[in-house]
């Protein structure tokens, strides 16, 4: 144990001591908060959405053919209680609700005017704004095509709710992404470049021949970062309470035990990584090309993951940011607790164990 | 002590033999020397007796451990100084010391008399951090973190490399010291004229050993009688000696010209005349004993 913490005193001088790279370490997540606050544009396919039809009639049946038909939408399961669909919802199971309501045909017919329930997932707002639009577009093309040769025009009005993010605030669907790339970025080429750092500069030479445990030089590397981040944890969140004015609506110490079990999960990559390589040059190109770009691009924060052709969906899944990203959703947004996030809070988990287990049967006692 | 009987190190794709079938024994409590050039397979050797490498061939033990199988018990109780300075630059000289203190299970007092006389000579220094430190300072403290476990054998690989000869004096001495506490020391050194400090020496090249004995022993058993010459000209010396008829071989020593003649001898006379026939004014001529690069140059040209 003395040794332990021997090797985690070291370590925290390193880290201490390189006052350029500690400035960049902190300053990072503050400019990335600042500069993603620009709400990115995307198409969405394929979106599940669920329907639960009162009215069970021509008018709404018509409608239901047509959504079916369109490209954009999955439907989910077709009956469905409406207490059900705030669990849905919750569990992210679907992305969009239809409620005809019981009097849809008859609303239409005697009074010309029905209304639909629209209820979207706003924790996303580009996804809900534009799934919103496509059910208005396929309700208008319905009412057109009821409308041809008739005197008294028929009018459906779509009532469309946003859901856990009534303004359409683009900030809360960045904050999870930032968090989950800041992390990504700050925890995995830290440590990547911590134990290859040892091999290229010779300490490891003289550390190997000493009565050393590998897994203690692991986890002692790990530590001063852990801190670390946990702190770049804290300013993101209070940035985005105090300063982009959104609220957390789960459990914070939910969300610190997330963000702590995530960051461990990238912190075993880095030190995997830094297992692997014998340069700091090729561990920090394969930590930043090899990690920060399928994390831009497979953690859904930047590109819907919905929308892309299946073998990808199928490597998103390696991605441990995707997971993080939905998890700090599902906390910060939703609300939710830990029961709608085990799944994905398991993933990491069995991410992080795999990581550490091949980083120690990976780690060199010798030199060659 | 250390028993390595035929051990063989292979590099790379072209087979490269770092190391080539080398056996020697080193006795308890005994300084022994691997002296030869950059190159020499010094440092593979080192490495495989402290278990960084292993052997392609042959075996060894250390302290009765094998370097294969025993790994672990040799880590535990050998010092080792690599070649480069491998401590944390930036980690001052106390935090260094205690960290490897710490690695090995032990504390600095617990040690600090094998240490002492070394650490007070850097002692005002010790906030300092070791990347800002001297060559000879950073070697104090290489010696210091090698030495705070009380290893029954010290590794020191090319300790006095790219130090000041002031300080590669004292460092020797220190030695000498450490010595007399009966731990066992395997330096390696390009330098010849610190071979004569060791009990005993391995002249190593390419991978081979061409003697092992002790430095007096080896000075001794150079066959010719070795004579020294001195001129203004020294690159003309040189040629025209080599072309002297009774020459055996002739090689530039520093500002000296080590010349060795076939079994008749020659007097200075003979040389004198024949070099003014080539227009080179002999200012010295001397009889000398032979050093070890003497011998070693002797042993390469055979």
């Amino acid at each position: 144990m003395k040794q332990f913490f021997a090797f985690v005193r070291k370590e925290f001088a390193h880290v201490l001591r390189d006052r350029k790279t500690l400035f960049i370490l902190f300053g990072m997540p503050v400019v990335q908060i600042l500069i993603f606050g620009f709400a990115l544009t995307n198409e969405v396919k394929n979106s599940k959405l669920v329907i639960v039809d009162q009215a069970k009639d021509l008018a709404s049946q018509q409608i239901i053919s047509r959504i079916e038909a369109s490209r954009y939408f999955d439907i989910e399961k077709a009956v469905m209680d409406p207490a059900q669909i705030e669990s849905a919802f919750r569990e992210g199971k679907i992305k969009l609700a239809l409620i005809f309501p019981a009097n849809f045909s008859k609303d239409l017919m005697h009074l010309n005017r029905a209304q639909i329930q629209v209820i979207a997932d706003a924790s996303d707002p580009n996804t809900a704004n534009m799934l919103g639009n496509y059910v208005s577009s396929i309700i208008q093309d319905q009412q057109m095509a009821l409308n041809q040769g008739n005197k008294i025009p028929y009018t459906i009005v779509p009532e469309i709710r946003m859901l856990y993010n009534p303004q359409l605030k683009g900030a809360p669907n960045f904050v999870p992404g930032v968090m989950a790339l800041v992390l990504m970025l700050v925890c995995v080429m830290m440590t990547a470049i911590s134990i290859v750092r040892e091999k290229e500069v010779g300490t490891m030479e003289i550390l190997l021949v000493s009565p050393f445990k590998p897994l203690l030089v692991i986890i002692s590397k790990a530590v001063p970062y852990l801190f670390l981040s946990l702190i770049n944890v804290i300013s993101i969140l209070l940035l985005s309470v105090f300063v982009l004015d959104l609220p957390i609506n789960g459990s914070v110490a939910l969300l610190f035990a997330e963000s702590t079990l995530f960051i461990i999960t990238n912190l075993t990559l880095g030190i995997f990584i830094s297992i692997r390589t014998n340069s700091q040059q090729v561990a920090m190109l394969i930590s930043l090309m090899g990690m920060m770009l399928p994390t831009v691009l497979f953690s859904g924060f930047m590109f819907p993951i919905e929308n892309m052709p299946l073998p990808l969906q199928i490597i998103s899944n390696i991605v441990p940011a995707k997971w993080f990203y939905i998890i700090v959703k599902s906390i910060m947004i939703k609300g939710v607790g830990f029961a709608a996030i085990w799944k994905q809070t398991l993933v990491l988990l069995g991410m992080t164990v795999l990581l550490l287990g091949l980083s120690w049967k990976n780690f060199k006692i010798r030199l060659a | 002590m250390i028993q390595v009987n035929n051990i063989t190190k292979v590099y790379g794709k072209e087979k490269t033999l770092a190391v080539n079938d080398v056996s020697f024994s080193v006795k308890e409590g005994e300084l022994f020397g691997l002296i030869g050039p950059d190159g020499a397979g010094k440092t593979s050797i080192f490495r495989m007796l402290t278990t960084l490498l292993l052997p392609d061939g042959g075996s060894a033990t250390v302290n009765g451990f094998d370097i294969v199988k025993d790994f672990k018990q040799i880590r535990n109780s050998v010092g080792y100084m690599p070649g480069k300075f491998s401590l944390y630059q930036d980690l001052s000289i106390e935090e260094n010391l205690n960290f490897f203190a710490t690695v090995f299970n032990t504390t600095v007092e617990e040690n600090y008399h094998l240490i002492k006389d070394i650490y007070i000579q850097i002692e005002p220094f010790k906030k300092r951090r070791a990347g800002k430190l001297s060559g000879g300072m950073k070697q104090k403290l290489a010696l210091c973190c090698a030495l705070i476990h009380k290893p029954t054998v010290l590794f020191l690989d090319e300790p006095t490399t790219g130090v000041d000869p002031v300080s590669r004096k004292e460092f020797w001495e220190m030695l000498k010291r450490l010595k007399a506490q009966n731990i066992t020391i395997v330096v390696s050194t390009p330098y010849m004229d610190e071979a004569t400090l060791c009990d005993r020496i391995a002249l190593i090249q390419e991978g081979k050993i061409l003697s092992i004995d002790t430095p007096a022993a080896i000075t001794a058993s150079y066959p010719d009688e070795l004579i020294a010459l001195k001129s203004e000209k020294m690159s003309a010396l040189l040629k025209a000696l080599n072309e002297f008829p009774k020459i055996k071989s002739v090689y530039a020593f520093g500002e000296y010209a080590h010349a060795a003649f076939q079994e008749s001898g020659v007097t200075e006379e003979e040389i004198k005349t024949y070099l003014t026939t080539q227009q080179i004014a002999l200012l010295e001529f001397k009889k000398i004993e032979a050093t070890i690069e003497d011998c070693f140059i002797g042993f390469l040209k055979n």
